[in-house]
């Protein structure tokens, strides 16, 4: 059983032997949300919401705390008007759907690239993968096997190439055959690597030189062990480019994913995919409603 | 996120400025504040709060000089109770036994592999003769990876791509560097999960087989609140000899070090500022203290009050 301390089992514990929501439980509330990588801004939003409840409804018991933290963590994540995605439909328009996959370094990118083209592929659809990560050691090799493994083709130029002429292959490729989804793989970089953030930009414009609507969705991949940096990584990546989705990754390390939470309420990027593992099957569409589930799971 | 934090803490200096003393009730907000910045630099709550108790009561025992602002005595404190807090003196990498063995252990994406380059590297710069061996046999290319590493600073490679036991490939490495004079044997591992029983079993055996005089826990800068947990279990498991902390190279405040400093009470003996293989360097617990705080601004405010 991979999993440690939810939220629920933390929350159990601190409503030990008291009726009511009072000072002491919004406390131990302040630290299990900070605890999970909420963040603090987050944590101080939700307690002030509860706070209001409890005065406004007078007498909460600590037994209703637990539905009321999950309310409020539901409308946290419904604010930020994340429309839960069902499956893996792509609009028809647009064909090859391109997909940029954006990240600091070993999120886990390359892994969650296998992954997708997996489900698409059991969806019905064609793909092609474009290895232009050319920097990290054998980062090429690693996204082939990949290909290999669900049996999609990879389209590269090998190590030390130019990525962005890799990115317009792997475009041009797609419509030429009529591939559905072409996913491209790019090199991890610190968001405070200037040059490397740049590149991004010319990675898009020389796909834009073939579609110019592509990139059609820049995923920025997020290591949910990641503490308040996360933050700032979705800031940054977003004033580069248009991050139109997020991957949370590794979240079958912990049972946190509080990361989620607080980034939903600060950034206005849905999160579109959880990975969970390190085989094929283990990404999922994110579903709000099975993510606070999961977070107040009894053990 | 951060740029608040100036702001707030300015805040709360205003409220010390001009009473020469520092009080239980000027110290308190200044101390939460202190406690905000730390959690917002990923420290662990628990650990802030004890850390920030402390400081106030160092604060409470001492005298304000003339010269000093109240404020300034609690960022130097604070200052000084981090850097405690994460060892005060350097502590070198163990490399005893013929040849000695150097463990690397961590979670997923850690830096693990990166490490084990550069660490070849610096060695063999040492004038030592250096055995790099692949025991990641989970993850796509990662034989490749450090090949590919091995060849860039010219260090051999041991692996066995077809071979699915990590502990057999071990222990033929380590009869291979007897034979070949190989003095120090550095072993790359697969990234796990602490949760993950079976994985950490894996590492458990590689430990207690070759009897590393080093065994070292890699662990990324930016990790959050777990971290304390994750090297907890794995510091139960192989009880490890010293940490690496990577990726400083970014903007991230580091916190987690203070955390798993002070919970498993091992020394950060490098750090990683970088992804090309001579971006390694000494831990300077000064140093870290002050980017945990954010001491740039917190200095730098504290001279314009
Ligand atoms: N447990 C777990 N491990 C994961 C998950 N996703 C990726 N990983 C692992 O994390 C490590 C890094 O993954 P990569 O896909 O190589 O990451 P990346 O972002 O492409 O890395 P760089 O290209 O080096 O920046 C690998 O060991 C993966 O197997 C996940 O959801 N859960
Ligand atoms: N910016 C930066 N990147 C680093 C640093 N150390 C490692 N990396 C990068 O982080 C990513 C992951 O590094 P790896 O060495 O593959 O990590 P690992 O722990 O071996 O990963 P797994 O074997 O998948 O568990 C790669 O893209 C590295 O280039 C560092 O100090 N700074
Ligand atoms: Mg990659
Ligand atoms: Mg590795």
């Amino acid at each position: 059983q991979k999993s440690s301390e939810t939220i629920f089992s933390k929350l159990s514990k601190a409503v030990v032997g008291k009726s009511t929501v009072d000072e002491e439980v919004l406390d131990e509330l302040e630290e299990i949300l900070i605890t999970s990588d909420v963040g603090v801004d987050t944590t101080i939003k939700i307690i002030n919401r509860i706070e209001d409840r409890v005065a406004r409804d007078k007498y909460v018991n600590t037994q209703e705390l637990d539905k009321l933290l999950r309310e409020e963590i539901i409308n946290l994540l419904a604010e930020n008007n994340t429309q839960d995605l069902l499956d893996f439909e792509l609009p028809a328009d647009k064909k090859p759907y391109v997909i940029m996959v954006v990240g600091v370094n070993g999120v886990g990118k390359t892994t969650t690239i296998g992954k997708l083209a997996s489900l698409f592929k059991n969806a019905g659809k064609s793909v092609v993968l474009g290895a232009a990560d050319t920097f990290r050691a054998a980062a090429v090799d690693q996204l082939i096997l990949w290909g290999k493994r669900v049996d999609v083709p990879v389209v590269s130029h090998g190590m030390n190439t130019d990525p962005a002429s890799v990115a317009f292959d792997a475009v041009k490729q797609a419509v030429d055959q009529k591939v559905d989804v072409v996913i491209i793989d790019t090199a991890g970089r610190l968001h405070t690597k200037v040059n490397l953030m740049n590149e991004l930009g010319k990675i898009k414009r020389v796909m834009q030189k073939f579609i110019p609507d592509a990139p059609h969705e820049i995923l920025l991949v997020l290591d949910g062990s990641t503490g308040q940096n996360a933050f700032i990584q979705a800031k940054e990546f977003s004033k580069v480019t248009e991050i139109s989705a997020l991957a949370v990754t590794k979240l079958d390390g912990t049972a946190k994913g509080g990361v989620v939470i607080g980034i939903s309420d600060q950034m206005k990027i849905p999160v579109k995919y959880i990975g969970v593992g390190e085989k094929m099957t283990d990404l999922q569409l994110f579903n709000r409603k099975e993510f606070v589930d999961s977070l107040f799971k009894k053990k | 996120m951060f740029d608040n934090l100036s702001v707030k803490l300015d805040r709360a200096f205003k409220t010390l400025k001009g009473t020469g003393k520092i009080t239980e009730i000027n110290v308190a907000s200044t101390a939460k504040e202190i406690r905000r910045a730390l959690i917002d630099a990923d420290v662990n709550y628990k650990v802030a709060k004890e850390v920030t108790d402390k400081i106030r009561n160092e604060a409470l025992g001492r005298d304000v000089l003339i010269s000093v602002s109240p404020g300034q005595l609690l960022v130097k404190i604070t200052q000084e109770e981090l850097t405690k807090l994460m060892g005060g003196t350097k502590v070198d990498i163990n490399l005893t036994g013929d040849p000695a063995v150097v463990l690397i252990s961590g979670l997923q994406g850690s830096g693990k592999t990166t490490f084990t380059g550069k660490l070849g590297a610096a060695l063999k710069k040492q004038g030592r003769q250096v055995l790099l061996v692949a025991c990641d046999i989970y993850r796509p290319a990662a034989i490749d990876q450090l090949k590919v590493l091995g060849e860039q600073i010219g260090v051999e490679v041991y692996a066995e791509p077809e071979n699915k036991n990590a502990l057999e490939i071990a222990n033929n490495a380590i009869a291979y560097a007897k034979k070949s004079g190989k003095k120090t044997v550095i072993v790359d591992t697969a990234g796990r999960l602490a949760v993950d029983e079976q994985m950490m079993n894996e590492i458990e055996e590689l430990k207690t087989a070759l009897k590393p005089s080093e065994t070292l826990f890699v662990v990324d800068s930016m990790t959050g609140q777990d971290a304390v947990n994750t090297a907890k279990t794995f510091d139960e498991r192989l009880n490890f000899d010293g940490v690496v902390l990577t990726k400083l190279d970014g903007d991230t405040r580091g916190g987690a070090a203070i955390s798993i400093r002070h919970v498993v009470n091992k020394p950060i003996k490098f750090i990683s500022t970088g992804e090309k293989m001579e971006n390694l360097d000494v831990f300077h617990p000064d140093r870290m203290a002050q980017r945990i705080l954010g001491m740039g601004d917190v200095i730098s405010l504290v001279e314009r009050a």
